[in-house]
């Protein structure tokens, strides 16, 4: 079953009674309702397509949280072969919100980093919501120098509604881990990829997504701060989301005119999480592709790039 | 013209006029509630004289302090597109930009400067909390890399004075987007063998202190700044509990290992003089009163870049739209 938004709502009613109708066929021999079903069908795909077409940027945030979208857990068993996690920061715990290691894409040999949100309550809990904290940030830290040792390309996969906001992760210095982690994604001298799969939760995004290539999935957001965070700062009121999150601008297609994303990644209709299979098939062609276009480059010349790139970034704004 | 505008008029200005005076000259301290005399506080860097509460210091105010003899050479900062978002709130964000220009009588919340300081030549930059929150948006990134190329270019450290509540909304994820890019620049000092020190001032947190803010060789804050990444009422709200005593204020961090020290205002030159002097290798600084020194005239090829990335109107985009 699927879980519907606020906003398909009427969509829920039309599928609902498909369902409903269909259920009644099947204990009903005589009653032929095929035809009225299909009809419904028809009728809930037109509207889905109707609803999706252009989606307000409050809505792309209920469909990046959506939570039966497909998570890193879920890309990195299908995408990858002998993905062989390795965990902790070696110096406090293994934070499970951020999950990594070395893992074949398509044969070739690469270190995965990404935020991990869970399914159901009790992984939500052991993922902490995918809201890492230093170890988190510290573990990426360890696991992107290790990649830069023995040569193997990064792909970071990210999904956070940010860093965490605690009380040992403040004493354990969060924000030294999330800067000393950017700061590692510019320094390492091998290709950095990064997909943002659902929410792009600002410095804790920032902190994996400081690539080569960036990606967004066609309904995921990127921004600096939640739209309910915004909305309690700037308009004092944190029921003022849907203003916020239209003027952050943080859809994935307005980034991309920003010049902050370099792909996007189309979704099945109505969102990643009504097909996932395709979701995730679709993201595995985009890594394939952006880690082609890496190829061949020297450390020395991915580096230089990299930096030069985001030296760049932050100097042009929205076509006016 | 007639009696009315001849002489009432100038007569009711000038009762008025002299009575704007007094208004400025004593200033109540927010921890201890002492009045303070106007000239003995900015004698004593905004530092009550009764309880030690170190109060808000303009960058201005803080350079006129920090070189030798309040002398130094303000460098210019590229200009940003401005609004790039058409960012717009409860205000737009020009019209915010403008009432915090008018409040600071400052262009934006980022000051740089090169200059001698005990004899010792250093590029420094300084946040401005009362402009704007000192967010971090495009100048601020912009002024950081101004600076660390002027340092890299004058072989000079760097000392940051970091203020701020974080990133600049109105910029959205363009104001995000400086976090790897002041990263960047702390990285050209760091390759090119300068010291980057970081003074850390109330209140410092958010992506700020995630990005250029905690990368520092040395990193000083002044007494019991507030120094983190989520702040206190954010995290309350989270974990629901109350938080310790002094937690998130630099002596917390401090215990924490976060921080090598926490100086006082009015001995940071000292000690920032003694440091950057050891790090450069140099001989230990003269002590006392030294004449002022002669405004440093901007070398030329100090100047150039500066100018050169101001004419270019736009830096190369990261990717094509």
């Amino acid at each position: 079953m699927t879980q519907y938004l606020e906003f398909e709502k009427p969509l829920a009613e039309i599928e609902g009674k498909a369902e409903e109708l269909r259920a009644l066929g099947r204990a009903n021999e005589e009653m032929d309702v095929a035809d009225e079903a299909a009809a419904l069908d028809v009728k809930a795909e037109a509207l889905l397509r109707d609803l999706y077409k252009n989606l307000t940027a409050w809505r792309k945030c209920q469909v990046a949280r959506h939570p039966e979208r497909p998570h890193c857990r879920d890309y990195i068993e299908a995408l990858f072969t002998e993905f062989t996690p390795l965990a902790g920061d070696r110096n406090f715990a293994d934070d499970h919100a951020v999950m990594g290691g070395l893992a074949r894409l398509d044969d070739r040999p690469v270190m995965v980093i990404g935020q991990e949100k869970g399914s159901d309550t009790k992984s939500r809990i052991l993922h902490n919501f995918g809201m890492a904290r230093p170890e988190g940030y510290r573990k990426a830290v360890r696991l992107m120098e290790m990649a830069d040792r023995f040569g193997l390309p990064v792909i970071t996969l990210v999904d956070t509604p940010g860093a965490f906001p605690g009380k040992g992760a403040e004493e354990r210095g969060q924000s030294e881990a999330i800067a000393r982690s950017t700061e590692k994604c510019l320094q390492i001298g091998v290709p950095l990829i990064s997909v943002i799969i659902g929410e792009g939760g600002s410095g804790g995004a920032v902190a994996l997504a400081t690539a080569d290539r960036v990606a967004m999935l066609e309904h995921s957001v990127y921004s600096v701060i939640t739209p309910e965070g915004c909305a309690s700062i700037l308009w004092k009121d944190a029921e003022k989301m849907r203003e916020a999150a239209e003027a952050m601008r943080l859809t994935a297609q307005e980034l991309r005119k920003l010049g902050v994303v370099d792909r996007l990644i189309d979704e099945p209709l109505g969102g990643a999480h009504r097909d996932r299979d395709a979701s995730i098939k679709a993201v595995g062609k985009a890594l394939n592709a952006m880690l082609a276009e890496m190829d061949g480059k020297t450390p020395a010349a991915l580096i230089k790039n990299r930096r030069e790139k985001f030296l760049a970034m932050g100097s042009k704004g929205l076509a006016a | 013209m007639n009696w009315i505008t001849n002489y009432v008029r100038p007569r009711i200005n000038s009762i008025f006029s002299r009575r704007e005076m007094p208004e400025n000259l004593w200033q109540k301290c927010d921890e201890c509630g002492t009045m303070l005399f106007h000239r003995e506080l900015s004698d004593n860097l905004n530092v009550c004289t009764n309880c030690g509460h170190h109060m808000a210091i303009s960058p201005r105010e803080r350079f006129k302090a920090l070189f030798d003899g309040g002398v130094f050479s303000e460098i210019a900062v590229p200009e940003p597109v401005a609004d790039p978002l058409h960012f717009r709130d409860q205000k737009k964000y020009p019209d915010r930009m403008k009432a915090a220009q008018k409040s600071t009588g400052e262009k934006e919340a980022m000051l740089v400067a090169f200059g001698e300081m005990g004899r010792t030549p250093i590029v420094a930059v300084a946040q401005d909390f009362a402009f704007m929150g000192g967010s971090m948006g495009m100048y601020v990134g912009n002024a950081i890399i101004a600076a660390a190329e002027h340092a890299v270019k004058l072989k000079r450290p760097l000392i940051l004075f970091s203020a701020a509540g974080g990133a600049r909304m109105q910029e959205g994820i363009l104001s995000l987007m400086q976090m790897p890019r002041t990263t960047v620049a702390v990285q050209m000092l760091k390759e090119a063998g300068l010291p980057y020190i970081v003074v850390l001032t109330h209140p410092t947190t958010g992506g700020v202190t995630a990005s250029y803010a905690m990368l520092g060789d040395v990193q000083i804050a002044e007494p019991n700044a507030l120094i983190c990444f989520a702040g206190p009422r954010v995290i309350e709200q989270t974990i629901r509990e109350k938080l310790p005593e002094g937690f998130q204020r630099a002596e917390y961090l401090l215990d924490h290992g976060m921080l090598d020290r926490v100086t006082k205002r009015t001995e940071m030159r000292d000690e920032l003089i003694t440091i950057t002097r050891m790090l450069l290798g140099l001989p230990p600084a003269i002590r006392g009163d030294l004449p002022a020194p002669e405004p440093e005239s901007p070398p030329a090829e100090a100047a150039k870049p500066a100018k050169q990335s101001e004419n270019d109107p736009k830096p190369k985009p990261a990717t094509s739209k």
